[in-house]
């Protein structure tokens, strides 16, 4: 029986022992970067550790990834992990509203101004990209990479067999979108719902324009305006010649089908360069083309992840240290060509990137800058995690004026229209 | 007799987790309860010290018949018809599968496994695997063109129709009628078993409720001021037929245990007194077989109630036609950071699973008495 109590109450201890070791906090020289960074995008991350780590040999960096879904996951974990007051050194998040949505007013972030000051950084970002991460009382983060939004994907030599040119608008895609259906080829390619989100980003910018696309995330254009209703309206009849398996196709599957020549286009993020190129083995301008989604010639639409400083980091100098790591023009250039976006410094030395790259440089450099919404730039969670219920009712009832005012009510509802 | 130095060991020993599932299962519960009355997940959600304010019941009004919030009604319904297919299937496909490996002369360990083998898989390791099996263009779909005939165009996963639609703002009117069929079946059993006096009350209530359905109050009485279609997504199909191979090996074990408990000399009487072989597993088996239903349902049923890894694994998270009541919860509460409405719809969850493990318990203490 003493034997019985005497097991109870080591059990006891040991429990106590090691709440109280987890609560301890982390020793100095340590540095734990938050992300959602592993398999494909691993060895970008990778690298750029190894850079910091050559920096400040004294420093153990603990790379913490929560991988799947997107970041889903990852983030569903750092939001349990801050509410319990126990954040990361630094976390990966997209730069944008939905730091700001979430973090930023929750007061849990440093402003980093003085860092931008420091570094000589407002020279070297562009300004659009600027105000797309502060607010007035900051700048929250700083920007690792640079993905392009509105990106339409082909195969030249399949549009020659068919007898089309890449539309340079949605009427002239309207125009031969037909033709091509004729020719048992779906026009437009779409994956399940948050690639609809990506491709009515793209809709939206060509039919409002960069400034009212702008806009519409200050809260200046109404979302029951005409304009945006035009912009369902125009959204719907490009879906009439999308696959009607969508909701069940992942975006690599949606690309799949653009290189399998069983659809004609697809507008994606420019992540699907990297995957054609490096996981398909389809050589940019031999292989694959590319050219701005219709109707956004002239206009980025970027989106991008960043890192920041959040109140309460447990090694804030080793954190000041990784942030200037990932600003810099080495680390910036270490990073992207291995993740396959290009650098949001406009000085970063091109000669390391593919064709596509380079391209996409060009036009980040020279181009008005705009932000995504499905990747997290212009609009909060809350926003962003009830437009896709708004998105997938429309793809079921394609009825324009309600999908105008239920994202008018969203609008309301997370605070984006005030 | 219990000594009292044995009875301080007892309480000693289960002390420890006494107080921690008092923390981590009821505290938590209580503490669901009361964020699923605040306004946890306005602007400033994810502060160190949000401010939160009581709201009373509003969320889970707005939850029954805000306007932004169909999608958690579209789950609800989908939860529903998944519930019903799901389990009924699953003890459909298990008793068969029982029934015939009861009757094998040999490679009955090997059935056994073969058929309980899928429940080993987690469920994301099924939803995937179903992912792909049931894509539109390959797998099932392609197994046609084998014997010549042309691709099936059925999509499982991903179709938007609907069938059995009606409209949630006449939802009372339909819950009587559901109502009404259960207790007609239970009356009829009753009846079978001569037991008058519950009989006579099942009747009077059938007739309130058919009188409620005849006099159409119910369906002035709207929960939403425009009408609102729900109903069955054939999409549910797919993800079905993935749970059904995953559980249905389940209920072969248990039933195959079952049937391994009727005492020998049952049927032997029975044949003695001329029975065939099927009126002795209609009449002897079957009934004998009762209670592993009875658990069976409890079981599969509460599985189907908070299925979540499944849905995220074989669909995506925002395809509303699969959708089901926890996703919503997971993606209210940490992508949206409403989390005092993601703590509603958890609180709606452990309501309607309790409605179903609570009786089942106190049938099962009252046994042990």
């Amino acid at each position: 029986m003493k034997r019985f109590c005497l097991l109870t109450a080591a059990f006891c201890v040991v429990l106590v022992a090691t709440l109280a070791v987890a609560a301890a906090a982390a020793p100095q020289g340590k540095l734990e970067i938050f992300s959602w960074w592993a398999g494909d995008e691993g060895p970008a991350l990778e690298a750029l550790i190894a850079l910091y780590e050559a920096k400040y040999p004294e420093v153990t960096v603990i790379n913490a990834t929560v991988t799947g879904g997107a970041g889903v996951h990852a983030k569903a974990v750092l939001k349990t992990r801050m509410l319990g007051g126990d954040p990361p050194d630094s976390f990966q998040v997209h730069a944008g509203q939905e730091l700001i949505g979430t973090w930023v007013v929750a007061q849990r972030m440093e402003d980093l101004t003085w860092l931008f000051q420091e570094e000589g950084w407002f020279e070297v970002f562009p300004e659009d990209l600027l105000a797309l991460i502060s607010t007035d009382e900051g700048i929250w983060s700083v920007p690792v990479n640079i993905h392009r939004s509105n990106v339409m994907y082909y195969i030249p030599e399949n549009l020659k067999k068919w007898g089309v040119e890449p539309p340079k608008t949605w009427d002239e895609f309207l125009a031969i979108a037909p033709s091509l259906q004729e020719q048992g080829v779906i026009p437009l390619s779409l994956g399940e719902n948050w690639t609809a989100i990506h491709l009515w980003e793209s809709v939206a910018l060509s039919y409002l324009g960069p400034d009212k696309y702008d806009d519409l995330w200050e809260g200046k254009l109404s979302w029951t305006s005409p304009e945006v209703v035009g912009v369902w309206e125009l959204f719907g009849r490009i879906l009439e010649y999308t696959n009607p398996d969508a909701p069940s196709l992942s975006w690599q599957q949606a690309t799949d089908m653009v290189v399998a020549g069983q659809a004609a286009f697809n507008i994606m993020g420019d992540w699907a360069s990297g995957y054609m190129s490096v996981t398909l083995g389809v050589k940019p301008e031999e292989g694959y083309g590319w050219a701005p989604s219709p109707g956004t010639e002239g206009v980025f639409m970027a989106l991008s992840d960043s890192f920041g400083l959040p109140v309460g980091s447990p090694n804030r100098e080793n954190t000041i240290a990784w942030l200037k790591t990932i600003g810099s023009k080495e680390g910036q250039d270490t990073f992207n060509p291995l993740k396959g976006s290009i650098s949001p410094r406009i000085d970063s030395d091109l000669s390391k990137y593919d064709v596509y790259l380079q391209s996409a440089a060009r036009d980040y450099q020279s181009n008005r800058i705009v932000g995504s919404l499905a990747h997290g730039t212009v609009a909060n969670e809350r926003f962003m995690n009830d437009f896709a219920t708004v998105m997938d009712i429309f793809l079921a009832n394609k009825d324009p004026q309600a999908a105008a005012y239920a994202a008018q009510a969203v609008a309301i509802q997370s605070g984006l229209v005030k | 007799m219990h000594t009292r130095r044995e009875h301080l060991a007892a309480i000693v020993t289960i002390l420890p987790s006494i107080i921690l599932l008092g923390i981590f299962v009821y505290g938590f519960i209580a503490n669901s309860i009361y964020m699923s009355t605040t306004d946890w997940g306005q602007t400033a959600a994810m502060s160190l010290d949000p401010q939160i304010e009581s709201v009373g019941l509003d969320n889970y009004r707005d939850l029954f018949t805000g306007f932004l919030n169909v999608r958690f009604r579209q789950d609800l319904v989908n939860m529903f018809f998944f519930t019903l297919l799901f389990v009924g299937l699953s003890l459909l496909v298990g008793l068969v599968l029982a029934t015939i490996i009861d009757q094998l002369f040999w490679g009955e360990t090997f059935f056994r496994t073969v058929f309980l083998y899928p429940m080993s898989l987690s469920m994301v390791v099924t939803g995937t695997i179903w992912r792909w099996i049931l894509q539109p263009r390959g797998g099932i779909n392609v197994l046609p063109t084998l014997i010549g005939l042309p691709p099936g165009k059925f999509l499982w996963l991903s179709s938007r129709d609907q069938r059995l639609v009606f409209d949630w703002s006449h939802l009372l009117h339909y819950a009587c009628w559901v109502l009404l069929v259960v207790l007609a079946i239970s009356a009829y059993s009753q009846w079978r078993q001569g037991k008058k006096g519950r009989l006579a009350w099942h009747l009077v209530i059938c007739g309130v409720l058919a009188g409620l359905i005849a006099s159409r109050v119910l369906t002035r009485l709207r929960l939403l001021p425009y009408p609102e279609m729900h109903g069955f997504n054939d999409a549910l199909w797919g993800v079905v037929i993935a749970a059904v191979w995953q559980m249905s090996g389940y209920t072969m074990a248990l039933y195959l245990a079952g049937l391994r408990t009727i005492p020998s000399e049952l049927r032997e009487a029975a044949r003695v007194d001329g029975g065939s072989e099927l009126q002795i597993y209609r009449y002897v088996d079957l009934p004998l077989l009762k209670p592993i239903t009875a658990s069976a349902i409890v079981i599969l049923g509460h599985i189907a109630l908070k299925i979540f890894d499944l849905i995220f694994a074989i669909s995506s998270p925002d395809h509303y036609p699969t959708s089901m009541p926890a996703v919503t919860m997971f993606l209210k509460a940490f992508r949206g950071n409403e989390l005092a409405v993601g703590s509603a719809i958890g609180v709606i969850l452990f309501f309607i699973v309790s409605l179903l493990i609570v009786p089942y318990l106190i049938v099962s203490f009252r046994r042990e008495e």
